[in-house]
Order: C-alpha cells, then structure tokens, then sequence
C-alpha cells in the first residue's frame, strides 16, 4: 500500500500529470450523467437557432440544425470515450498475449513478430478505413477494425519486456522449484509487464479517440447520425467559413482529452524509466 | 575489415533480406485475404444490375473467381509480380496507371513534411536535452505532445480557415490546373506540408531528445569536456554525430506516418495523390485500386524500413559485429 502511495506521489509531483487526470476524470463524469445535468436536448433541433455563435443560452454556439454543441460535445463524450477505451482494453488484452507467447517461448518468436511486422507496414488510418469499409460502419466495428490496428503495437511492447523479464535470476529460480508454464505467464511474468501495458493503454486510448475522428472525417467511421466528437467536425466542414465555432469546439474536446491521456502516458512512463524523465 | 567480418556481414545482410521477403509475403496474404473478405460480389458490383446471374457466373470463371482461394491468391501473385495489379472498376484503366498518375503530389508531400518535421524535430530535441528540465524542456515537450494530440485533418481544416479563406495567402485546395507550373504546384502543398510536418515533428522531437540524453551520459563525452572543449563543440560534434544514429530509425517511421497522415491531409486539401484516391476507392468500393495502393504503400514501408536497417548494419559497428 506504501508503494502505491509512492507512486502517486511521484507521478504526481509533475503538476500537469494531475491536472489531465482531473480533466480525463471530468470528462467520465460528464459523459456518464450527462443526460441529468445536460443544459439543452443533444439532438433537439431548433431551425430558428441554426448556427448561433457562442452566447450565454449556447457556450459553444449551436450547429447547421440549432442543436446545441456543448451538450453535443458532453453527449457525444460517451461514444468517443467509449470506442477509445474499447478499442484500449480489446488491444492491450490481444497484444499482451501475443505478446507474452513470442517473448516466451523461442518458437513462436519469429512467425508472430513477422506477422506483427506485417500488420504494422499499414498505416494506421489506411488499414482502418480499408476494415471498416470491409466490416461496416458502425461503432462496434470501429472498435473492431482499431483492435486489429493496434494490437500489434501492445504485441512489440509485451514482448520486448517479456525478453528481458524471461532471463532475470527470479524466473530462473522459479522456473528451477518446477512451477509451471501458465503459472510462471501468469503469476511471475504478466505482473511485472503491468507498467509498461498501463502506458500503451493511455497512448492506444488517445490514438484511437484521433482515429475514430480521422474515420468519421472520412466518411467510414460509426456513421453520420451518431454524434461523436470526430462526425461533428466531419459535419462541420460545409459551415466553418461561416461559424468557426461549430468547427473549433469538437475538436478541442478531441484535443484536450487525447493530450491529458498521452500526458498521463507520458507521467507512467517517467515513472519507470527515470532516463526520459522531463523534470530533475 | 578482415575477411571474417565480411562473412558476418553477409550473413547479417542475408537475414535481414530474408526477413523483409517473408514480411512482404505476408502483406501481400493480408492484401489479398482483406479484398476477398469484403462484402458484396465483385464481379456483381462489376458487371451492373442488369447482368443476369448466367453472366456473373461466367465473369466468375474468366476472373478465375471460381476456383480455391489458395488457387486464386497463386494466380493474383503471379499477375502481381508481373507488375499488373488489375483493373479499376470505376475509373476502367489499369491500377498501375492510375497509382503512377497519383503518385507525385504524395511523394512531394511527403518529402516536404519529412524535411520540415526534421528542421524541427532535430533542433528542438538537442535543446530539450541540453536544458533538460528547464523552461525549454517543458515548452519543447509540452508542444510535441500538443502535436501528437490534434487530428491532422483538424489542424488542416484550421489553417485553411485562418491563412487561406482569412488571410487568402494560400489557395483553399486543390493542386492547381492540369499542366501548372512547379511555383503553383508548390503553393498548394505549402499548407499540407505544414501540417504534416509540424505533427510528425513530435516523435522525431521524442527521439532526438531520448537519443541525445543518452549520449550526453557517456564517457567520451565527458573526456571531451575535461579536455576542454567548449559546451558547442561537445553537443553538436561530438554528441550530435553519434545521436543521430538512432533517429535513423524514426526517420523510417515517419515516412510511414507521413503516407498514413497523407490519406486524411490529402482529403482535407483535395490533393489529387495516393491518400485522396484511397479514400475514393474505399467509398466507391473500388476494390482493385484499394488492393493495389494497399500493396504498395505497405510495401513502400517494409522496403524503406529493410534499407534503414541495412544502413544501420553500415553505420553501426555494433550491429554489424553483434
């Protein structure tokens, strides 16, 4: 409990680190109650109200409909927040076992690294469109086609630490008392590669939040009627000569939060490797 | 070099070569199986509505459709090999043609970023290291990670808001008309270039930094410095030559996020290169193009990265007798 402590405290002695995890959490927060506290309806349109620039009744001013943005920017929280932090989870859980496989056991190495390399000579956006075009457009494929995106990227990370970790005195000793395979995975192993997969997650969760924008911007993504922060900007496109902010707003949402998770990233692997450390 | 390490050498070119080859298979397996995995029948999308089902039966067999997909993946490589990467079902020329004719705007695209997010990423990451920890260090680290954090399409959509419909100091989109000259040519990449290139900058301005920190700890660097030699001399002669070694490899890296990011900024600025037909293809489901620029963007990666790694092997003792 102490080392935690610790760790918090290092982690924390970066200001900045502490201030994107208060925005990441404000941001889950209003994305889970923010059909209660909401200041207008996210899909309500007003044709009289089209356009608006910002002003009191609409912080952010409203879009082509009269839909306000900061509610649609809140709302549409929930579905961004959630394809990034599935598509995290789904990849980090992937990669940490392909992963754990090539680092471990000598055999596999070769064929599942080629494979990974193979995967990772597509550009990220390219092989997406290329899936969700193949899959359909719809939010869980989106989170679909962005795992097999990403998963090859944990998979490299987890296995490179899996190389080093496989040859320390500890697992050799371990290994020596006759624990078995799944249990020295397991129990010995997959413990200490936490740190560097809590890193991936934060950085995979901000590169697919910019993924899925990228996606929806192109016309391939969770599809046109859904709001999320990337169709906004996407629908905003045809208006932002004339309203700037129906541009401007979504994306800063994109913005703020991709940069508080590669910041809280960033915090993760300072704390590890004391090398790259920013401040003294 | 004695002969022995001429031996290792080869043996160390060999392995890498052999790596690349068994990569490029297996991109060209995953082109393959991602095209025929698609929805929808190719050859009915091909031949119309009006094509009776006798018809695309008989278009299955001439395009060897019919037979085992083993069977059909020999025959798709064959044809591959021989330079012919079929027919595109929207445009009716050859995808060959069609990838060729798109090529230049990404290829001057790219090289135009790449240099411009090395003008700054190379420079940036020395003073972050140099004055690490200090208020340069947190702007410089700061901003990169800004540059990590903002879609390149929103950043294009951005600039083209403030200096090209604002200010009207560079055209909205476009590359110019059929047949311009290079100075219009230019003008329209300018502002995608700038995109790009102060994005990519990030992770180059990462490398530098990490690469840099490690070699300032080194001994030599500390002899250099006993022996006087003044801090310049020590940070871009010394340190500098040996740190730029490693951001070799992100160099690689970023050619492959720049034809990444080229899909979205092309769209963006209505460039007519590889990025902006792509996109087409997939809304169009022209599945030939997607196959044949897939193929050879991925390949334009493993081949860039093979000859990086080679170099490397020259560059760097250690590799080659490691």
């Amino acid at each position: 409990m102490a080392e935690w402590r610790l760790v918090l405290k290092t982690l924390f002695a970066r200001r900045v680190v502490l201030i994107a995890l208060v925005l990441l959490a404000l941001m889950l927060l209003m994305a889970a109650i923010s059909q209660w506290v909401l200041p207008h309806d996210p899909m309500a349109m007003k044709v009289s109200q089209r356009l608006r620039a910002p002003n009191w009744s609409h912080w952010s001013g409203t879009d082509e409909l009269g839909r306000d943005i900061t509610s649609r920017i809140f709302y549409g929280a929930r579905y961004s927040l959630a394809i990034g932090a599935g598509t995290a989870l789904l990849a980090a859980f992937f990669g940490t076992l392909l992963g754990l496989l090539a680092g471990f056991f000598k055999r596999l190495d070769a064929p599942l690294m080629r494979c990974v390399d193979a995967m990772m000579a597509f550009p990220d956006i390219l092989l997406g469109i290329a899936l969700v075009s193949i899959l359909g457009a719809s939010p869980t494929n989106v989170v679909l086609a962005l795992t097999i995106v990403y998963t090859p990227r944990v998979a490299r990370v987890v296995r490179a630490s899996t190389l080093v970790i496989r040859e320390l005195p500890y697992v050799e000793a371990a290994r020596a008392v006759g624990v078995s395979t799944t249990r020295l995975l397991g129990v010995h192993i997959l413990p200490n590669l936490m740190s560097p997969i809590l890193v991936q997650l934060s950085f995979i969760f901000a590169y697919a939040l910019l993924a899925e924008a990228g996606l929806s911007f192109l016309g391939v993504g969770v599809g046109a009627e859904i709001p999320t922060w990337g169709t906004m900007v996407a629908a905003s496109t045809q208006y932002a000569d004339r309203a700037f902010w129906t541009l401007f707003f979504p994306g800063m949402a994109i913005v703020l939060t991709a940069l508080s998770l590669q910041i809280l990233g960033d915090g993760v692997r300072d704390l590890l490797d004391p090398r790259l450390k920013g401040t003294q | 070099m004695s002969r022995m390490s001429w031996g290792t050498l080869g043996r160390t070119l060999l392995g890498r070569l052999g790596g690349m080859l068994a990569v490029l298979s297996l991109v060209s397996v995953l082109v393959f199986l991602l095209t025929r995995l698609a929805a929808g029948d190719p050859m009915a999308m091909l031949l119309g509505d009006q094509a009776s089902l006798a018809d695309i039966e008989l278009a299955r067999e001439r395009y060897g459709l019919d037979q085992p997909l083993l069977a059909q993946f020999v025959l798709w490589l064959g044809e591959v090999l021989k330079g012919n990467l079929g027919q595109s079902i929207f445009l009716q020329t050859p995808v060959t043609q069609v990838l060729l004719d798109r090529a230049e705007p990404t290829a001057w695209l790219a090289i135009f970023s790449v240099s411009l997010a090395m003008l700054i990423g190379v420079p940036c990451g020395i003073a972050s290291a140099v004055w690490r920890g200090r208020w340069i260090d947190q702007c410089v680290s700061t901003l990169a990670m800004l540059g990590a954090s903002m879609p390149s399409f929103w950043m294009g959509l951005l600039v083209i808001q403030l200096l090209a419909v604002g200010a009207g100091w560079f055209p909205v989109s476009g590359y110019g008309e059929p047949g311009a000259g290079w100075l219009t040519r230019l003008h329209h990449l300018l502002l995608p270039a700038l995109v790009l290139g102060t994005l990519n900058s990030a992770l180059i301005i990462r490398f530098t930094r990490a690469s840099m920190l490690d070699i300032l700890g080194e001994d030599y660097i500390r002899t250099a410095r006993s022996k006087g030699l003044t801090e310049s001399t020590v940070v871009l002669k010394h340190a500098l030559r040996n740190a730029l070694v490693p951001i070799l490899t992100v160099l690689g890296l970023t050619l492959a996020l720049m034809i990444g990011g080229a899909v979205v900024t092309e769209t963006v600025f209505n460039l007519p290169g590889l990025g902006n037909l792509v996109v087409r293809a997939v809304l169009r489901r022209d599945y030939p193009v997607i196959q044949g620029a897939l193929l050879v963007i991925a390949g334009i990666y493993v081949i860039i990265n093979f000859t990086i790694d080679v170099l490397y092997v020259f560059v760097d003792p250690r590799v080659r007798h490691g």
